[in-house]
C-alpha cells in the first residue's frame, strides 16, 4: 500500500459567532494557511475534496460557493462529503492509495451560528419514526449519557471531571472557543440542559473551519520534514434506530478501530471526536485507551465543536502532534449522527 | 466597511415521502391503535419495525403485533421542550421496549411526578392521540402505567388494514438569521443607493458582480470595489413560458444574462420595455428601479446599437 502522510494542518480560531463572514470568507484564510505550510498553491493540487452540510447555515449549495475560495476555475479534480470532513479526508485517502493523485487537499467548515443547531441536527433523522418528534441532538445525547449511568460506567461526577479536563487542555490550544472550566464541584451545582446532561457536558455551539494537505511517499517527505504517515483508516456505522442499538457500547467504532490497525500497537496520543462528555466513556473502553493514552491534548470537541469541521479538526491535531514530535504513534477519531451513530478511525505515526 | 447584515430566513419543506409495506402497517396500525412489530430472520421483534433486517439486510415481512404497554429502557428529563417536540411542558424521552418486543422506540414520557419519578425499568403504557392519521405522532405521547407488568406476547398480525397509509407528509420547517458576508454586504449595501458595486481580484483583475468574496480562478479574496454600469449588455437569454408560482410577472417575458459594463461576470435580470421575440444577443440595456426597491425591478433596452459579439464573447 502507498504511504500516505498529512503534511499540513490549518484550522480558525472557532467562534460562536461570525457575522461579518461568508462561508468562503472564513474558509478562504485557513486554505491559505494549509496550503502556505507547504508552499503549494491550489492548482499544484491534484485533488480536492469537503465536508459540509447546507442546513446548518440554511445556504443552499454553500459548498459550491465555498468552493470559490479554492480556485475551482478552469474545473478542478474535486468531490464534496455532506458530513463531517473526516469522511472527505477518507475519500482523498483512497484517491491517492489508488494512484490517482499526489496530493490533496481536505477541507471542511459549519457556520452554526445562523440556525439553531439543537433543532437542525433533527432534521438528519430518520424521517418516518423519530423526526417527527423533533428530538434535539442534546437530548438523544442525554438519553446515551443515561444509559451509561445505568449501566455503572460513569456518574455525573466523572462526566464533569471529563469536561474541566477537557477544556483545561485547551488552554494551550489558541483555536479554542471554550479554554477554561470552573472546578467539577462548582460544575455539578449548574442546572440540567437534558438531565443527566448539564451545560458543561455539551459542545459550545459555533462555527469554525479545518483544511489538512495531504501528499504521498517522496512528495510527503520534501513537504514536510516530519510527516504524520497515515498507517490505516476505516469508518463504520451502526444500525439507524436508537432502539436497536446499545447505547452503552459502540461496536461500530471498535472494528473501525480493528481495521485500521488501531490494536496493533500501542498509541500514546488519541484526539477523539466526543462532542459530549458522556461519549468520551464510550469511545475510550470501545477503543481500549488506557490512562497512559493522551487523550484530546486539545481539548476535544468539549473545547469547539464546529459543526462538520469537528472530525477533520480530530485528524489534524492527532497529526500535528507528530508533526511537531509531541507523538509517535497516535489514533483520531471522527463521528458523525446521532450518539455516535457513525465513526472514522485513522492510526497516524512519525517516521520510526 | 458597511455595517454587517442580517434578515430572517425560513427554509421550509413538506417532505412528501412514500412507505414501504411494513412501514404501511406500523403506521395504519397506529391509526387503529394498534402497535405491530417486524420478526427479523434470527426471531428478534423490532419496535419500530424496519423494511429490512438490520443485521444481515434482507427484506423482512413477518409482521407480528405487541402489547401497547412496555418498559423504559433509557430516559433523558427535558425540563425545557422545544418548539416542535410532543408536549410543551417538562417531559421525559424514553425509549420504551414494548411488551413482546425487543427493541426500543423513542417517544416523550408524560410524567407529572416530574424527573424523580422516572427510571429505567418503569412500566410505561401508550397515550393515544385523539384524531390519528398514521404517523408515529399517533402515540401522543406515553404515561407512567400502574397497573404493573403484564406478559403480552407478540401475535402474527397480517398486517392488513382497510384504507391503508401509503405516504406521510413532513412539514421540516428551520428559521436562520442569515448573513452574508462582508462582500455581499457591500454589494446590498450599495444596491440601496442604486449603485452596482463589484469586486476586483487583485490576481487576474476580473471584476465580479455580484461579488461573493473570493475569486473563483484565483482562490484569493476579491478586496477591491469597483463600480459598474448602469448599462449593460445583454449576453444570453431565454424566454419564460410557464409562469412561476407567488411571482407576479406576466408571461411570456424574458430572463437574461447581462454584462454590466466594467464587470467580468454576468449576472441575471428580467428585460421589460420591449416585446419579448425582439430580445436579442448583444441589445443594450439598463436598469429599471421602482420606488423603494433594493434592486433593479428589470432592465430596458437603452436605445444603443447592439455590442459586437467580440466585445462580450469571454462573458457568455
Amino acid at each position: 500500500m502507498r504511504d500516505v502522510a498529512v503534511v499540513a494542518f490549518a484550522q480558525s480560531r472557532h467562534t460562536r459567532t461570525s457575522e461579518e463572514t461568508s462561508e468562503v470568507e472564513m474558509l478562504m484564510p485557513v486554505l491559505h494557511d494549509a496550503l502556505g505550510q507547504v508552499g503549494l498553491t491550489t492548482s499544484e493540487i491534484d485533488f480536492t475534496c469537503s465536508g459540509s452540510c447546507d442546513y446548518l447555515a440554511g445556504r443552499a449549495f454553500s459548498f459550491t460557493m465555498a468552493l470559490d475560495g479554492v480556485g475551482a476555475w478552469p474545473p478542478i479534480s474535486e468531490s464534496h462529503v455532506e458530513t463531517d470532513g473526516a469522511w472527505a479526508l477518507y475519500e482523498a485517502w483512497v484517491k491517492i492509495l489508488t494512484g490517482e493523485a499526489e496530493t490533496a487537499l481536505v477541507y471542511s467548515y459549519g457556520k452554526s451560528s445562523p440556525g439553531e443547531l439543537r433543532d437542525v441536527l433533527s432534521r438528519q433523522l430518520d424521517p418516518y419514526y423519530v423526526a417527527p418528534l423533533w428530538p434535539d441532538s442534546v437530548s438523544l445525547a442525554a438519553l446515551q449519557a443515561q444509559a451509561l449511568i445505568d449501566a455503572g460506567h460513569t456518574d455525573e461526577r466523572r462526566l464533569a471531571g471529563i469536561a474541566a479536563r477537557s477544556r483545561g487542555s485547551a488552554q494551550d490550544n489558541p483555536h479554542a472557543q471554550l479554554a477554561s472550566s470552573p472546578p467539577t464541584a462548582e460544575l455539578l451545582t449548574a442546572d440540567y440542559v437534558v438531565q443527566p446532561l448539564r451545560r458543561h457536558d455539551c459542545p459550545p455551539v459555533g462555527d469554525g473551519a479545518a483544511a489538512v494537505v495531504l501528499a504521498a511517499g517522496d512528495t510527503a517527505r520534501r513537504l514536510c520534514p516530519h510527516p504524520a504517515w497515515i498507517r490505516g483508516m476505516d469508518h463504520r456505522t451502526e444500525p439507524h434506530g436508537l432502539g436497536v442499538r446499545d447505547l452503552t457500547d459502540s461496536p461500530s467504532t471498535r472494528l473501525a478501530a480493528e481495521r485500521a490497525g488501531a490494536f496493533d500497537a500501542p498509541v500514546d496520543t488519541a484526539e477523539l471526536h466526543a462532542p459530549f462528555t458522556s461519549q468520551e466513556v464510550v469511545l475510550r473502553k470501545a477503543l481500549r485507551l488506557g490512562d497512559e493514552v493522551d487523550v484530546n491534548p486539545s481539548g476535544g470537541a468539549l473545547a469547539a465543536n464546529p459543526v462538520m469541521a469537528a472530525g477533520l479538526i480530530r485528524i489534524g491535531e492527532a497529526a500535528a502532534c507528530i508533526h511537531r514530535g509531541a507523538s509517535r504513534r497516535a489514533l483520531a477519531h471522527a463521528t458523525s449522527g446521532p450518539c455516535l451513530q457513525q465513526n472514522l478511525v485513522a492510526v497516524l505515526e512519525g517516521d520510526r | 466597511m458597511p455595517d454587517v447584515l442580517s434578515a430572517p430566513l425560513v427554509v421550509e419543506f413538506p417532505f412528501t415521502r412514500s412507505l414501504g409495506p411494513v412501514q404501511s402497517a406500523f403506521l395504519t396500525g397506529l391509526r387503529e391503535r394498534s402497535v405491530l412489530g417486524v420478526r427479523t430472520a434470527d426471531g428478534r421483534v423490532l419496535v419500530p419495525p424496519a423494511e429490512y433486517d438490520p443485521v444481515t439486510a434482507e427484506e423482512i415481512r413477518e409482521l407480528v403485533e405487541v402489547g401497547t404497554a412496555g418498559t423504559v429502557t433509557a430516559w433523558a428529563w427535558n425540563p425545557q421542550p422545544r418548539p416542535c417536540q410532543p408536549l410543551d411542558r417538562a417531559f421525559a424521552w424514553v425509549l420504551v421496549r414494548l411488551d413482546g418486543a425487543d427493541t426500543a422506540l423513542l417517544h416523550a414520557l408524560d410524567a407529572p411526578g416530574g424527573a424523580q419519578s422516572v427510571r429505567t425499568g418503569m412500566r410505561v403504557r401508550i397515550r393515544w392521540a385523539l384524531e390519528r392519521e398514521g404517523a408515529i405522532t399517533d402515540i401522543a405521547c406515553f404515561e407512567p402505567d400502574d397497573d404493573g407488568p403484564t406478559t403480552h406476547e407478540a401475535r402474527p398480525h397480517s398486517g392488513e388494514f382497510a384504507d391503508p397509509v401509503t405516504g406521510i407528509t413532513a412539514p421540516a420547517r428551520l428559521d436562520y438569521t442569515y448573513f452574508p458576508g462582508r462582500a455581499q454586504s457591500r454589494y446590498i449595501t450599495a444596491l440601496a443607493g442604486r449603485k452596482t458595486i463589484g469586486e476586483r481580484c487583485p490576481s487576474c483583475r476580473k471584476v465580479y458582480v455580484p461579488p461573493r468574496g473570493a475569486c473563483p480562478t484565483c482562490g484569493v479574496a476579491t478586496d477591491e470595489q469597483v463600480e459598474v454600469g448602469p448599462r449593460g449588455t445583454v449576453t444570453t437569454f431565454c424566454v419564460v413560458n410557464i409562469k412561476a408560482k407567488n411571482v407576479d410577472i406576466e408571461v411570456p417575458y424574458v430572463y437574461v444574462h447581462i454584462a454590466l459594463d466594467g464587470a467580468d461576470l454576468a449576472l441575471h435580470g428580467r428585460i421589460g420595455g420591449i416585446p419579448y421575440d425582439q430580445v436579442r444577443m448583444g441589445m443594450r440595456v439598463e436598469p429599471v428601479w421602482t420606488e423603494g426597491g433594493r434592486h433593479p425591478d428589470h432592465y430596458r433596452p437603452t436605445g444603443e446599437p447592439d455590442a459586437d459579439y467580440d466585445s462580450y464573447r469571454e462573458l457568455l
